[in-house]
C-alpha cells in the first residue's frame, strides 16, 4: 500500500495528527515538518510514519505502538514518555531525548544534547554520536547506549537503568559508578545495537555505568 | 519564555533583504513571546546613513533638535529615530539635555534599535522592518517573567556605542550585581534583569576587553538562566549557561549565520537546506565577525 502523504506546510497539523490517530495501522509520510512542535505526537496504532525533513518540539512524543522515522534534527523531547513501538531520528536530537519514556526504542544516529533519557522508565535508547551534560538523570529503568562520548554529570541519582558508553565520560553524576561488563551485559548490549543499525560495533569497547544504590536509603550519617 | 532571533550576513547580496529576512524569524518566535517585541538593524541606509549618528527613543514627542540642524527624525509606531552627520556622542547629549525624560533605546554610528510593547507582527508592521537593510539584525520577543511590561523592559538593550543585548532566561543576582554597577556610577533605565547583564558587558567593553573575554566574565560573575545573542556593529556572539535549558540553534553557511530560540524561524532563510546547523554548547562564546 503507498503511504499517505500530507504536507504540513500546507495542512494543518492538528488535524494531520488527528488524521493519523484514528488510522489502526498503514503507512504514512509527512512533508515539510519546518521545525513544527509535535509532529506525528500521540500515535496508538502500529502505523509506520516517515517524516522529511527537521522537527520541533516533542516530535512523535507518547508514542505507542507506532515506528516513527524522522529524516532530519529533532527538536526538544523527541519522543518523550514514549510507550512502546519506535522512533529513529536521521540527524540530531536537541535536550531532553527520550525524557520519561516508558518503553519502545529511541535511535539518534547523529547526537543528542543535554538531558538525554531524563527520568527515562523503561525504553531503550541509542544515540550513534555523543551525548550532553545531565543525561539519563534519575534515570529509572531502560537501557542508553551511547557510541560517542557523554557530558558532565552522567546519570546524576540514576535508579536502575543501565547505561553502555564507548567514548569517554566528561564525569559521572552523584551515586553513578562504572561496573562490570557481565556476559549477560554483553549479549543485552549486542541485541540493542543489532536492533539500532550498528552491527558492526564491538561490545568490548564499552563501559557500563549504572546506580551504586547509596541513595537508596535516607543516611543519617550523609554529609558533605 | 522568550524568542530570540538574529541574522549576520556575509553576502552583500542579501543585505537589501535584511528586513524581509528578520521579519520573518520574528514573527516566527511570536509564540514565545508577545507582550513586548524589538529589534536592531546594523547598516540601513534609511535609518543609519553613512557618516551619521543615529539615536533612538520610545514614547516621546520629539520635532527637532536645537542646535543640531541636520537632524532627520522618523517616526516608527511608538520609536523615534533620529540620525544627523555628527559625532554619536553629540547627537545623544543634544537629545538628553533637550528631552531629559526620554528614554534613549539605542545609539550608534550604524545601529537602530526599534522596541516597544505590543505583538511582535504589530510592531514589525509599525517599524517598516521588512524595509530594512543592512548587514546584520536582531530580534527578541519578550514574555515577561520579572519586570514588567514596559517599553523601557522591552528587549533589545543597547546600552553601549552600537551594543546590543537580547536574552532569554532570567538572571538570579541581577540585583547584587546591579549595586555594584550602581556603586560604580552607572546609570539605569529600568527594573529589568537583562539590562543588568547588557550595562555589564557595555562596561567590559568600554574597560576595553573583547565581546569574548566579557562574555566569559558574564558567565563567571552571573547566575541563573539565559541565552544571549551579543552584538556590535562588526561581531555577533551567543552564550548560554551551564545548565542550557533555554534553547537555542545556530545555522551557518557561506552567506550568513543565523541564531534562533528554535529552528522553526530559521526555516525561511535562503540556503538553509545546506546549513550547517548545530546548538550551541553550554558555557561556550561562539562569535562570529565581520
Amino acid at each position: 500500500m503507498d503511504a499517505m502523504t500530507f504536507d504540513l506546510g500546507a495542512e494543518r497539523l492538528r488535524d494531520v495528527n488527528r488524521t493519523l490517530h484514528r488510522l489502526k495501522n498503514g503507512r504514512a509520510r509527512l512533508k515539510n515538518p519546518n521545525g513544527k512542535h509535535s509532529v506525528a505526537a500521540g500515535l496508538r496504532s502500529p502505523l509506520s510514519v516517515v517524516v522529511n525533513g527537521h522537527c520541533g518540539y516533542y516530535a512523535a512524543g507518547m508514542n505507542q505502538l507506532a515506528d516513527v522515522i524522522i529524516e532530519g534534527n529533532a527538536g526538544v523531547g523527541v519522543a518523550e514518555n514514549m510507550m512502546s513501538g519506535s522512533v529513529r531520528v536521521h540527524g540530531n536530537a536537541s535536550q531532553s531525548a527520550g525524557a520519561t519514556a516508558h518503553g519502545g526504542l529511541l535511535v539518534i544516529t547523529g547526537d543528542a544534547a543535554a538531558r538525554c533519557g531524563i527520568s527515562m522508565k523503561g525504553a531503550d535508547i541509542v544515540v550513534g554520536g555523543s551525548i550532553g551534560h545531565m543525561s539519563a538523570f534519575m534515570a529509572q529503568a531502560g537501557r542508553l547506549v551511547v557510541r560517542g562520548d557523554a557530558g558532565e554529570a552522567l546519570g546524576d541519582s540514576i535508579y536502575e537503568a543501565r547505561l553502555y558508553v564507548r567514548g569517554k565520560v566528561a564525569s559521572l553524576g552523584a551515586d553513578c559508578i562504572a561496573k562490570d561488563m557481565l556476559a549477560e551485559h554483553h549479549t543485552e548490549l549486542r541485541d540493542l545495537l543489532d536492533r539500532a543499525g550498528f552491527p558492526d560495533d564491538d561490545t568490548a569497547d564499552y563501559t557500563r555505568y549504572g546506580s551504586a544504590r547509596q541513595l537508596y536509603h535516607f543516611n543519617a550519617g550523609n554529609e558533605y | 519564555m522568550c524568542g530570540i532571533v538574529g541574522l549576520h550576513l556575509r553576502d552583500p547580496d542579501l543585505y537589501p533583504r535584511l528586513g524581509e529576512l528578520l521579519t520573518g524569524m520574528l514573527c516566527e518566535m511570536e509564540e514565545r513571546g508577545a507582550d513586548s517585541a524589538g529589534v536592531a538593524v546594523y547598516g540601513d541606509p534609511v535609518w543609519s546613513p553613512p557618516g551619521h549618528a543615529t539615536v533612538t527613543v520610545l514614547d516621546a514627542k520629539i520635532d527637532k533638535i536645537a542646535g543640531i540642524a541636520d537632524a532627520t527624525v522618523i517616526e516608527l509606531g511608538t520609536t523615534t529615530v533620529i540620525n544627523a552627520p555628527v559625532p554619536v556622542e553629540t547627537l545623544v547629549n543634544a537629545i538628553r539635555s533637550e528631552y531629559p525624560d526620554a528614554l534613549i533605546a539605542g545609539f550608534g554610528a550604524d545601529v537602530t534599535v526599534l522596541k516597544g510593547v505590543g505583538h511582535p507582527r504589530v510592531l514589525a508592521e509599525s517599524f517598516q522592518l521588512p524595509q530594512a537593510q543592512g548587514w546584520q539584525g536582531v530580534g527578541h520577543t519578550r514574555m515577561a517573567t520579572e519586570s514588567a511590561v514596559t517599553s523601557s523592559g522591552a528587549h533589545p538593550y543597547a546600552v553601549g556605542p552600537d551594543q546590543c543585548l537580547v536574552h532569554n532566561g532570567s538572571f538570579a543576582n541581577h540585583a547584587t550585581i546591579r549595586r555594584h554597577l550602581v556603586a560604580q556610577g552607572v546609570v539605569f533605565d529600568s527594573d529589568n534583569d537583562t539590562e543588568v547583564g547588557a550595562r555589564y558587558v557595555a562596561q567590559q567593553l568600554a574597560d576595553g576587553r573583547d565581546v569574548e573575554s566579557a562574555l566569559k566574565s558574564l558567565c563567571a560573575e552571573f547566575d541563573g538562566f539565559y541565552t544571549l545573542l551579543v552584538s556590535n556593529r562588526d561581531s555577533f556572539a551567543v552564550v548560554r549557561d551551564a545548565i542550557a535549558c533555554k534553547p537555542a540553534v545556530i545555522a551557518e553557511t557561506d552567506a550568513w549565520v543565523a541564531m534562533a530560540s528554535e529552528y522553526r524561524a530559521l526555516v525561511g532563510l535562503p540556503g538553509i537546506e545546506n546549513a550547517r546547523i548545530f546548538e550551541p554548547e553550554p558555557e561556550r562564546i561562539y562569535a562570529w565577525t565581520r
